[in-house]
């Protein structure tokens, strides 16, 4: 594999070009990095250190910030808290030198929850249902075909704010709005295009000789799709995923209009942690480092495919 | 094993005819080559007997069955392709296995199965490898252990030897031919080389424009072309065709060729008169100073064994293929000879032979 690789370029990179090149990206990767190290700083910072000027470097880390997001607190006055038994947990005694008890859990986790539902439900709907499409667009002769992937393609040419009214509309209708069940079919609406778009490349990439050799071999046209195409489509699939997960994880507009209650999610969920005197940074920054956390995971976990998936057709085999 | 018998088979895409009306027969155990240029009709023809395409009208039986619009699973045939098509997710014991594994044959068996086909190919230590890894005469046995190891009821291929090196064709096609001689499956098998198709086929069906030009055996093909066309496709170099305008006599076996009497075999049809072409095979040419037919030499191939001698003569520039131990100059007036068995003739404005004793007769040069 690497001898086939190397084989590509004609000239080996210099040393000193490699160097440059590591500088370069290094310096990017710090500059991109920084947000994100910001706000996992502030989620560990006190309120206080979180709005001082200049912004503090060095402070004494609390997950005061963490124990905000899932909490609900209210005042007490020093005596009642003095009367207490012994702090339980960390979160007792961080919130108790702020003259609050925990009152009970605030609405984060099933927030996020959320999140992972409908971010998750609508991935996998619309990459199966982008697979079965491509498929066929690719293999059969589908009439209008051309047609039809362009008017697929136009679904994803409006903004999504511009249609979130109509829909808001139908939805009311429809009995849809603030639930798991629209925003899945919302996000799937959107992702099939994509989806449907990417994987027809990559299975146009797969030789029509596979799955006539897999029914020649006895196997009826979806046993040899199952066995034979999907196996090598796999890295197109982890591809799309990543970009329909990443979608309808991070889609603010929609999620914002449509659900306020019990199907909100993480995204319209986190700017609204109010604290004391205003919003709670540290909280906000935890909920934000949290909600980084599965997409992180799951970027990860499939890299290999994503990586090999988004430089898709400049290496020919 | 069994025999295919295809009748009347015709497709279309959109307004062209891949493949017109052909019927021919491959009897059991028998290895068919299907021979024609790219675009002939020759692979389409083989993917119908496969199932892969739908003819547009026609029928194909196989083993006596009707199968013309069985889909390709249920019709027990093996295909190997050009691009061997090895599942490259799968290492080489599951290629092989694969067909077995559709069958639902218990795992146990397909394993025995595997490494009998393994040894037959002598690929049994490259099993547990990637097919990604695999040279390309390697592949090109996993692709056969495929389609051998389900012991269908024919073998289709087209152009297996295709993607491989001049050299290492070669050993294939000895080895194809060897593996027919020992499992003796009923095989079509398609391909632009000439020299493949007369090595390995006990039958040819040359193949032009979606006809089937002619169906023989190798011999007949190279000895009895039924067309200029085959006789032009066949041989290294071709069939010469010596252009000249006459009329044909029923019984007769000479005809005038610049003035000069030529026998032929005896003449079985009266034509009118109009434009004939000889069919003279580079072999059948010997030189004869007494000869009244007369030629310049234009060019010489030293082939080692023998030579290959372009002659300019008065019905256009043909090439004898005589022994090597012999000079000649550019220019040097020659006499000319030809082996009146071996001669044929065609009517050049249709294309087809001239019927003959050449052709009835079972008995020739």
């Amino acid at each position: 594999m690497s001898s086939a690789n190397t084989a590509h370029s004609v000239v080996a990179p210099s040393d000193t070009s490699k160097r440059v090149a590591g500088t370069i990206v290094i310096v990017y990767a710090l500059i991109t990095l920084i947000p994100l190290v910001w706000i996992f700083l502030t989620s560990i910072k006190s309120p206080p250190d979180s709005i001082s000027y200049p912004p503090k470097i060095v402070f004494t880390p609390t997950l005061e910030g963490y124990c905000n997001l899932f909490t609900t607190r209210t005042r007490q006055t020093p005596d009642y808290i003095a009367a207490l038994p012994e702090p339980t947990s960390t979160c007792d005694e961080v919130t108790r030198k702020r003259n609050m008890v925990i009152a009970g859990p605030s609405n984060f986790l099933p927030r996020f929850v959320n999140s992972l539902v409908i971010a998750f439900g609508s991935t996998f709907l619309a990459v199966f249902l982008g697979t079965l499409a491509a498929y066929g667009f690719s293999r059969f002769k589908v009439p209008l075909a051309d047609d039809l992937l362009f008017f697929i393609l136009s679904t994803r040419m409006m903004p999504p704010i511009a249609v979130a009214i109509p829909i808001y509309l139908m939805y009311r209708e429809l009995g849809l709005s603030d639930t798991a069940l629209g925003m899945i079919l919302l996000y799937t609406a959107v992702n099939v295009s994509l989806a449907v778009w990417l994987l027809k490349g990559f299975i146009d990439e797969i030789p029509r000789e596979y799955e006539e050799a897999a029914m020649i071999d006895g196997y009826t046209r979806l046993q040899a799709f199952r066995k034979v195409v999907l196996p090598q489509a796999t890295t197109g699939i982890a591809a799309t995923a990543i970009f329909c997960l990443i979608f309808a994880w991070n889609e603010y507009a929609f999620a914002a209009l449509l659900t306020s209650g019990q199907a909100q999610t993480a995204p319209p969920f986190i700017p609204t942690i109010i604290g004391e005197g205003g919003q709670d940074w540290p909280a906000v920054a935890a909920g934000t480092t949290i909600f980084l956390v599965p997409i992180l995971v799951f970027t990860i976990l499939l890299r290999k495919q994503l990586l090999r998936g988004i430089t898709f057709g400049a290496v020919r085999k | 094993m069994a025999e295919i018998r295809i009748e009347n088979l015709r497709k279309e895409f959109a307004d062209f005819v891949a493949v017109q009306d052909s019927s021919f027969v491959v009897n059991d155990g028998e290895f068919l080559a299907l021979l024609g240029p790219s675009g002939c009709g020759k692979t389409t023809t083989l993917r119908m007997i496969a199932g892969l395409e739908l003819p547009t009208s026609g029928k194909i039986y196989l083993d006596g069955e009707d199968v013309t619009f069985n889909r390709a699973s249920a019709r027990d045939i093996a295909f190997v392709f050009q691009l061997f098509a090895l599942y490259p997710h799968m290492n080489v014991r599951k290629n092989i296995g694969f067909p077995l594994l559709s069958q639902g044959m218990p795992r146990a068996e397909i394993r025995e199965r595997v490494e009998e086909t393994a040894r037959l190919l002598q690929i049994s230590h490259i099993l547990d490898r990637s097919v990604s890894g695999l040279a390309g005469g390697d592949r090109q046995r996993v692709a056969l252990g495929r389609a051998i190891v389900r012991r269908p009821k024919c073998f289709l291929m087209d152009e297996p030897l295709g993607t491989l090196d001049a050299e290492f064709r070669e050993v294939m096609v000895h080895e194809l031919r060897e593996l027919h001689n020992r499992v003796h499956a009923t095989t079509v098998y398609v391909t632009h080389d000439q020299h493949e198709a007369m090595a390995m086929a006990d039958k040819i069906a040359v193949m032009n424009h979606g006809v089937i030009e002619q169906f023989g055996t190798p011999q007949e093909i190279y000895r009895k072309p039924a067309s200029m066309y085959v006789a032009d496709f066949i041989g290294s170099p071709p069939m010469n065709f010596m252009r000249f305008t006459s009329s044909l006599r029923k019984g007769a076996s000479s005809i005038s060729l610049n003035g000069v009497d030529v026998i032929v075999p005896e003449i079985h049809q009266d034509t009118e008169e109009r434009e004939l072409a000889l069919g003279v095979r580079p072999e059948h040419i010997r030189f004869s100073d007494a000869s009244p037919l007369r030629g310049a030499v234009y060019g010489s191939e030293y082939l080692g064994t023998n030579q290959v001698v372009a002659i300019e003569t008065g019905n256009g520039l043909i090439k004898a293929r005589v022994p090597a131990n012999r000079n000649f100059q550019i220019g040097e007036t020659v006499g000319l000879e030809f082996t009146p068995a071996n001669l044929a003739l065609f009517d050049c404005k249709s294309g087809r032979a001239v019927a003959s004793s050449l052709y009835s007769g079972g008995q020739h040069g």
